[in-house]
């Protein structure tokens, strides 16, 4: 019987076990379906990582190592090149890897299983199916870890990071990045990716413009671009071509929880995530998450840091928390959901995180907590907010424990 | 000299193949891509027909009813998914009921058992998730759906274990004869055969071409489709089919064996297999009149397929009139995957009006796969036992393991490309679209294969993905 | 007067650099949005990560980096020594795996443990 298994070893598993660990838990599992540790960070060979954990700019790779150094003394378990096929709620994790298939038994749970990249087919971008259209990731992992090249004349769907750290590793590397096409009127990437990535090699991004169609025959061989009106429909007459022999996909994430589904724990429809407490615990007792799995982050550190506070939340929780019912979070209209969606009742925390995205760009604004009369609790000055940035507002509990019912989160522009 | 050489892999191909190898015949296949069912046999709606479309006493009303029982039957001996779970034909106004009262009536004319015509209450209970606009339905229980790749893949496999030859590869180039029979040259060589069956499918008036005279014309109408997450499945539980109208079955919305949800296709003319803008706004507009809530925000996949419409509004199935020997089996549109196994006796038929046929004494007639996820634990332990690579998840989306995907890059008929992988055991198929694993299945198509990873494929040949290894010490 | 976006931290503050009056930095919300907005007026620098060939080793590429920021301008010339290297497994992270890149005085050290 395992204390806690923690299913994916990416930076949400490493820095959940580690903080398991060091919070004194004792069987402790990690379960990895790649045959080692680090998950994304592996081929995300740039750096940006580990500024908030280390207080130094690492790469993907680094921050990964300090981890898996850190766990290299302990007595927690790694099983690697094993899949989970299984969870409930009666905690059991049913696995597959070369030993055979079998069903594990444990106290607590902690879902780390990280997100995947949104295909062509969810945008249901028109044109052939000629080889050379990947995912952003994808082509990261064939040029990252495998050491090939996946084209020479680029051009790329989507301004997420993957898609702006590919711009400019694929330029570094010889190829012609000819665009970067976003159909949203701003980027979904980081300011400084737009700087570093796009700017510093002169790759054009066309905002409110998409992908109108894909031809070749067996590789790709031309897109056309269309500027799109307020409903992202593509405008006639607006067309470019560019001649290419690749399309970069960087066109969202979206949280992996086909586990989460079938163990019948409750998802947010707008995170894709399950919906969570303020320890990061869903809504089966025992069964935690953290990281990409939850919500898209923006940066690893985020994650690592969630996932320190899932940890807390288990050792918690194996303690004999006991909670006496909770109060909802809900959103109101530009601010596209908040993570934790619930915080348990009695408030013992003394302050409570809650992050959230905000869906266009916010010049000057203000933040609003309200509680269910709409009297406000609390609320945050902003000079900049934008979509591609997670944002976090800290409220201590004596704020919050002059509300009256559920919480709501609202924006307004000054 | 082969006593037949049959043209083209498509399901009619290999369907042909497969009655044929059941005699002491020597047949070759003769295929211009590097595998089976690449052209209309791969992208279609994967509907087996119950056969109430077409009209009675036609080629199609006959070949559709018993080729629909005959892919039943096979299917099971082959081990290829499929699954009878029905049909409706739905009615949104008299109009559409007064078409419905003539399907059914067609369809008792070509012999269709088990056909009703339901009220509006009787539809609604029966597809919950049908828009209020619908007044009525024909209601098919023996329309199915299938895996079109893995019924042809089964049916040549079968061939090929039986001793026919495949020629992937060879496009057929010129085909001329002489006093003993064809010789047909291919891009990659010269076959000689005593007969002729043409299979080429949107190629076939072509293929004809090349020797006799023209004596039809093929038209390649293209439909285009969405395949939905497995979260869309249970829209419908049966094939949803709009009333027929001049332009073609229309949009229909479909359960797939994957355990998807296929929507589409239109109706364009057209000789490429790329979506469009348009096609597609179609499908969808068309599709929601059928079932509003269809959530075309979990699509994974867009296709399009090539229809072999033909000028005779009928299956072409007979021996060219301008030279003798040489069979057609053309214009195969619609329900000609329901028809193919039918459409494949005919072909026995002529073989056997000119050769003497005896059965084969040794003959395999079943195929059995390994799809792990569909084992109990205690079957999927003894299996990991016994090679461990059966527990290694390569693709996580469908489940498919190391063990699986070896197995298709081994198997009768090889998978060369990423794209052959996945129609033989599902890897990439899934909501990922081979994000994940397509990097993962490359490697272990160099490593089982011994190839460059510059020579890994998507699909067909020049489909290479990578284009150039990075730090190669420049030779100066 | 210049307008940048910093890119110290995924903050990305937007900064004003005054270049009449010795590169004075506003809009900054910490000493490195100062410092990289002087810089980038002056000697624009950026780190370098990519890969290098490894042998000897079940992988074939390594994952390195500039162990500090080199010129922007030499980013090219550096990719292109490194396209002509070679690393012998194994390798440790942080491990110098080639010496003054583009002539910039700065190393390029492994950014894993590979064997």
């Amino acid at each position: 019987m395992f204390d806690v298994i923690i299913i994916g070893g990416g930076p949400a598993g490493l820095a959940a076990a580690n903080k398991c660990y060091k919070e004194g838990l004792e069987k402790i599992l990690i379960i990895e379906r790649d045959n080692r540790l680090g998950g994304i960070l592996n081929q995300c060979i740039h750096t940006g990582f580990g500024l908030g954990i280390f207080k130094e700019e690492l790469s993907g790779p680094e921050f990964a190592h300090r981890y898996i150094e850190m766990l290299k003394d302990t007595r927690v378990e790694v099983m690697l090149d094993t899949m989970v096929l299984e969870i409930n709620k009666k905690k059991e994790v049913t696995v597959i890897n070369k030993d055979g298939y079998q069903k594990l038994q444990t106290k607590a749970i902690i879902l780390a299983m990280g997100c995947r990249e949104r295909s062509r087919g969810a945008i249901a971008t028109p044109g052939s199916r000629a080889a050379g259209v990947f995912t952003a990731g994808a082509a990261q992992r064939y040029i990252n870890i495998d050491g090939y090249m996946v084209g020479k004349r680029v051009v790329i769907l989507g301004s997420g990071d993957i898609g702006l750290i590919m711009a400019r590793r694929m330029t570094l590397e010889g190829a012609k990045v000819l665009a970067c096409v976003e159909i949203n009127p701003y980027s979904g990437g980081l300011p400084r990716n737009i700087v570093q990535c796009l700017n510093d090699f002169d790759i054009p991004l066309y905002l409110s413009h998409t992908i109108t169609k894909i031809e070749g025959k067996n590789r790709v061989e031309k897109v056309t671009i269309a500027k799109v009106d307020e409903r992202f429909q593509p405008i006639k007459g607006t067309e470019m071509e560019f001649d290419c022999d690749t399309v970069l996909l960087s066109i969202g994430l979206i949280p992996e929880n086909e586990l989460s589904k079938v163990a019948g724990i409750e998802l947010d429809k707008r995170t894709k995530g399950p919906i969570v407490y303020e320890n990061m615990e869903t809504s089966v007792e025992g069964i935690f998450a953290c990281g990409n799995v939850v919500h898209v982050h923006d940066l690893a550190d985020n994650v690592a840091m969630e996932a320190e506070k899932a940890a807390l939340g288990v050792c918690e929780y194996l303690k004999g928390r006991k909670c006496e019912g909770a109060i909802e979070v809900s959103t109101y209209e530009m601010i596209g959901y908040t993570v934790p969606q619930h915080i348990h009742l009695p408030l013992d925390k003394d302050r409570y995180d809650f992050f959230f995205r905000v869906r266009k760009v916010f010049g000057p604004a203000t933040i609003y907590v309200k509680d269910s009369e709409g009297t406000v609790l609390a609320k945050f000055n902003r000079q900049y907010i934008i979509p591609g940035t997670m944002e976090k507002i800290t409220v201590p509990r004596v704020l919050l424990e002059k509300g009256k019912g559920n919480l709501r989160v609202s924006i307004e522009e000054k | 000299m082969y006593d037949v050489a049959i043209i083209g892999a498509g399901i009619v191909g290999c369907s042909t193949a497969y009655y044929l190898s059941q005699y002491d015949l020597k047949v070759a296949v003769l295929e211009a891509c590097n595998d089976v069912s690449m052209g209309t046999t791969k992208a279609n709606s994967a509907i087996i027909h119950a056969g109430y479309d077409p009209e009675p006493g036609t080629l199609m009303a006959r070949h559709n009813v018993r080729g629909a029982a005959m892919i039943k039957q096979l299917c099971r001996q082959l081990d290829v998914p499929y699954s009878q779970c029905g049909a409706m034909v739905i009615g949104f106004d008299a109009k559409d009921m007064d078409t419905i009262k003539t399907l059914y009536d067609r369809g008792i004319a070509n012999g269709v058992e088990h056909l009703e015509i339901l009220d509006r209450e009787e539809t609604h209970l029966l597809e919950p998730q049908l828009s209020a606009d619908v007044q009525g339905c024909l209601l098919v229980p023996d329309s199915a759906i299938v895996s079109p790749w893995e019924l042809a893949l089964a049916l040549m496999e079968t061939a090929v274990r039986n001793g026919v030859e495949l020629k992937l590869n060879n496009r057929v180039e010129a085909i001329s004869r002489d006093d003993e029979g064809f010789i047909i040259k291919t891009s990659e060589g010269e076959y000689r055969s005593r007969y002729i069956i043409n299979a080429a499918g949107i190629y076939s008036d072509k293929v004809h071409e090349l020797i006799g005279e023209k004596e039809f014309t093929i038209t390649k109408t293209k439909g285009e489709y969405y395949l939905l997450d497995k979260s869309e499945f249970t829209r419908a539980s049966r094939t949803i089919f709009q009333c027929p109208s001049e332009v073609g079955k229309g949009v229909l919305v479909s359960p797939t064996v994957h355990g998807n949800l296929i929507v589409g296709p239109n109706a364009e003319d057209s000789d490429n297999t790329d979506t469009t803008y348009e096609g597609l706004q179609f499908v969808r507009k068309a599709a929601v009149r059928s079932i509003p809530f269809i959530s075309f925000g979990d699509n994974i996949r867009n296709f399009a397929g090539i229809r072999a419409k033909n000028d005779r509004k009928d299956f072409i199935v007979e021996e060219s009139h301008s030279v003798p020997g040489f069979y057609n089996i053309a214009g195969i549109m619609s329900p000609g995957l329901s028809s193919a196994p039918s459409l494949a006796l005919e072909a026995v038929d002529w073989v056997g009006s000119k050769l003497e046929l005896h059965k084969k004494a040794e003959y395999c007639e079943s195929r059995k796969k390994i799809r792990v996820r569909e084992l109990n634990a205690e079957e999927r332990n003894e299996l990991i036992k016994k090679d461990p690579r059966y527990g290694r998840i390569i693709c996580r989306c469908e489940t498919v393991t190391e063990g699986e995907i070896v197995n298709a890059i081994h198997g009768v008929i090889p998978a060369v490309s990423i794209d052959g992988v996945k129609r033989r055991c599902n890897a990439g198929m899934g909501r990922c679209q081979g994000g994940f694993c397509g990097g993962k299945v490359a490697e272990i198509l160099v490593r089982e294969k011994g190839i460059s990873p510059l020579d890994v494929l998507q699909d067909q040949r020049g489909t290479n993905i990578l284009v150039r290894e990075l730090k190669v010490k420049h030779n100066v | 007067m210049k307008e940048l976006i910093c890119i110290g931290c995924p903050r990305g503050c937007h900064l004003k650099v005054d270049e009449e009056n010795d590169y004075r930095v506003t809009g900054n919300n910490c000493n490195v949005g100062a410092e990289y907005g002087r810089n980038e007026l002056i000697n624009p620098t950026r780190t370098l990560t990519t890969t290098v060939r490894l042998t000897e080793g079940v992988h074939h590429s390594l994952p390195v980096k500039s162990a500090s920021p080199i010129p922007k301008k030499d980013l090219f010339k550096a990719m292109a020594e490194l396209d002509e290297i070679e690393v012998k497994a194994p390798v440790k992270c942080g491990e110098v795996v080639y010496r003054n890149v583009a002539g910039s005085g700065v190393d390029i050290v492994a950014t894993r443990d590979l064997d």
